[in-house]
């Protein structure tokens, strides 16, 4: 995909970059902010990482550090300790198992990946939260976040990019 | 220095081997922490307590020049809407006139009505005003972090309202900042009535901008547009807070558009409501001394019987 060589990322440019925009990312659109009477969208940031480092070079960091991602959302959003970092841990584990078939893909079979585990963590979300609140969430709402937050793809796209270009052992 | 350089950096097949192990594990822990989280995450309030604490005041630098830029853009528009405004403002004023005539009148009426039946009216609730700082309004949890907390009297379950109607309630109260579970959010359960009917419901969120009402039960079928107020029932809110109109849903389930959408939850009040429930103390409630019980078998009184005069020790003829 690219032929540019950079030098090799550092665990901190790898995992702590992406980890600290993404967070920053949803708190910026916390703020209670409505433009011509319109709230700012909500997607979910933590996924755009989930999905690269999965493809790109799976070991025992990216757990642990989504896990602490998804309890830093939890607590950021009010939601129940738990339910992102499950939500998210979904996601990677479905792109942790099918990496060998994703090898190689273009920008298009990436994205459909891409929206596949967005796709399987909204569904873990909504599976834990009716089990907690004994009723089915917004189908409206879900299919809302999952959306805004595949647009999110061209930034996944990138991360991997740049692994690919200076990691010479993945290809 | 990349992973790779480090001593297990060339041992391949344990690595990813590994990597499952830890995403099993991590799983697990997951899993672990949401089935131990108890309502409201009451599990770990300090924990949350303490984010909110530090979310509140990053939430609430970042906010302020939105906050501004959108003041300064309001401002712009009221100046160039100010003619057509003017013509606009002088029709809702006579038409408020009008309805202030009505509701003076209505007052000293039901005054006197009170005043005859010997109905003793509420008394003021005290009330805190407080910015919102934070917002999550995604489908799994939809609250707002206000700031306003502990030390201004903010308690757990309080109700809170925007300038035009309920918002939600109080979910977790932090030193200086309160976690606001809102009306819409999946885990939200408000008693409430319909003005027309005198039916009652419970206001349940789920994650999507009207709430449903489940548990409907109301003599007379319902109309769009039906008033719809909190109850008072439970003990949640006070009874007679507005909280939307009702509307009909996908399904054809009724739902409630809520009073408080028609503009930004900025700035919002926390009743400081307690209701009986938690005004009664069962220690005063709960009798001191047992009252003397009198037996047929004085021979054998009871032990919590307060013992009797000299004279009715006296054994029985």
């Amino acid at each position: 995909m690219i032929a540019r060589r950079r030098p090799p990322l550092s665990p901190l440019v790898w995992y702590g970059v992406p980890a600290a925009a993404a967070l920053a990312a949803s708190l910026i659109l916390a703020t209670p902010v409505r433009v011509a009477g319109l709230q700012a969208p909500e997607p979910v940031f933590a996924l755009v990482p989930a999905f690269a480092w999965a493809m790109a070079r799976p070991s025992i960091v990216p757990p642990l550090v989504l896990t602490g991602l998804g309890l830093a959302l939890d607590l950021l959003w009010g939601g129940p300790l738990g339910l992102w970092p499950t939500c998210l841990l979904a996601a990677y584990a479905l792109v942790f198992a099918a990496r060998r078939i994703l090898s190689g893909r273009e920008f298009l079979g990436l994205l459909a990946w891409y929206a596949a585990a967005c796709a399987t963590a909204m569904m873990v979300g909504m599976v834990l939260t009716s089990l907690r609140a004994g009723r089915v969430p917004a189908l409206l709402g879900v299919g809302e976040q999952l959306l805004i937050t595949v647009v999110l793809f061209p930034f996944a796209w990138r991360l991997i990019e740049r692994y690919e270009a200076s990691e010479t052992r993945y290809r | 220095m990349s992973l790779r350089d480090g001593p297990l950096g060339e041992i391949k097949p344990p690595l990813i081997w590994l990597a499952g192990v830890a995403l099993v594990a991590a799983i697990a822990v997951g899993v672990g922490l949401f089935l131990s989280d108890g309502p409201h995450g009451r599990t770990f309030a300090g924990l949350r307590r303490a984010a909110d604490g530090l979310a509140s005041p990053t939430g609430d630098v970042m906010s302020a020049p939105v906050r501004w830029t959108g003041d300064a853009i309001g401002y712009v528009g009221d100046y160039l809407r100010a003619g057509s405004q003017n013509g606009e403002l002088r029709a809702e004023l006579a038409a408020a006139r009008t309805w202030k005539d009505q509701a003076v009148a209505l007052r000293h009426e039901n005054e006197r009505l009170r005043g005859l039946l010997g109905i003793a009216t509420d008394p003021p609730m005290p009330m805190v005003s407080a910015d919102t700082v934070l917002d999550a309004r995604g489908p799994f949890s939809n609250s707002r972090l206000a700031n306003a907390g502990a030390d201004q009297g903010v308690t757990e379950g309080n109700p809170v309202l925007s300038e035009h109607g309920l918002v939600g309630r109080i979910a977790g109260v932090g030193p200086h900042v309160s976690r606001v579970l809102l009306l819409t959010d999946v885990e939200s359960r408000v008693p409430v009535m319909i003005v027309r009917t005198n039916g009652r419901a419970i206001l349940t969120g789920d994650g999507g901008p009207n709430p449903a009402l489940a548990y409907l039960r109301t003599h007379d079928a319902l109309h769009e547009g039906d008033r719809v107020l909190t109850s008072g029932d439970g003990g949640v809110a006070p009874r007679g807070l507005p909280v939307g109109t009702a509307v009909r849903g996908f399904g054809g389930a009724w739902r409630v558009a809520l009073d408080a959408d028609a503009a930004p939850i900025d700035f919002v009040r926390v009743l400081l409501f307690k209701d009986f429930s938690q005004l009664a103390s069962p220690a005063e409630l709960a009798p001191r001394e047992l009252p003397s019980t009198a037996t047929e078998a004085p021979e054998t009184p009871a032990t919590i019987v307060p013992s009797p005069p000299a004279a009715a020790k006296a054994p029985a003829p």
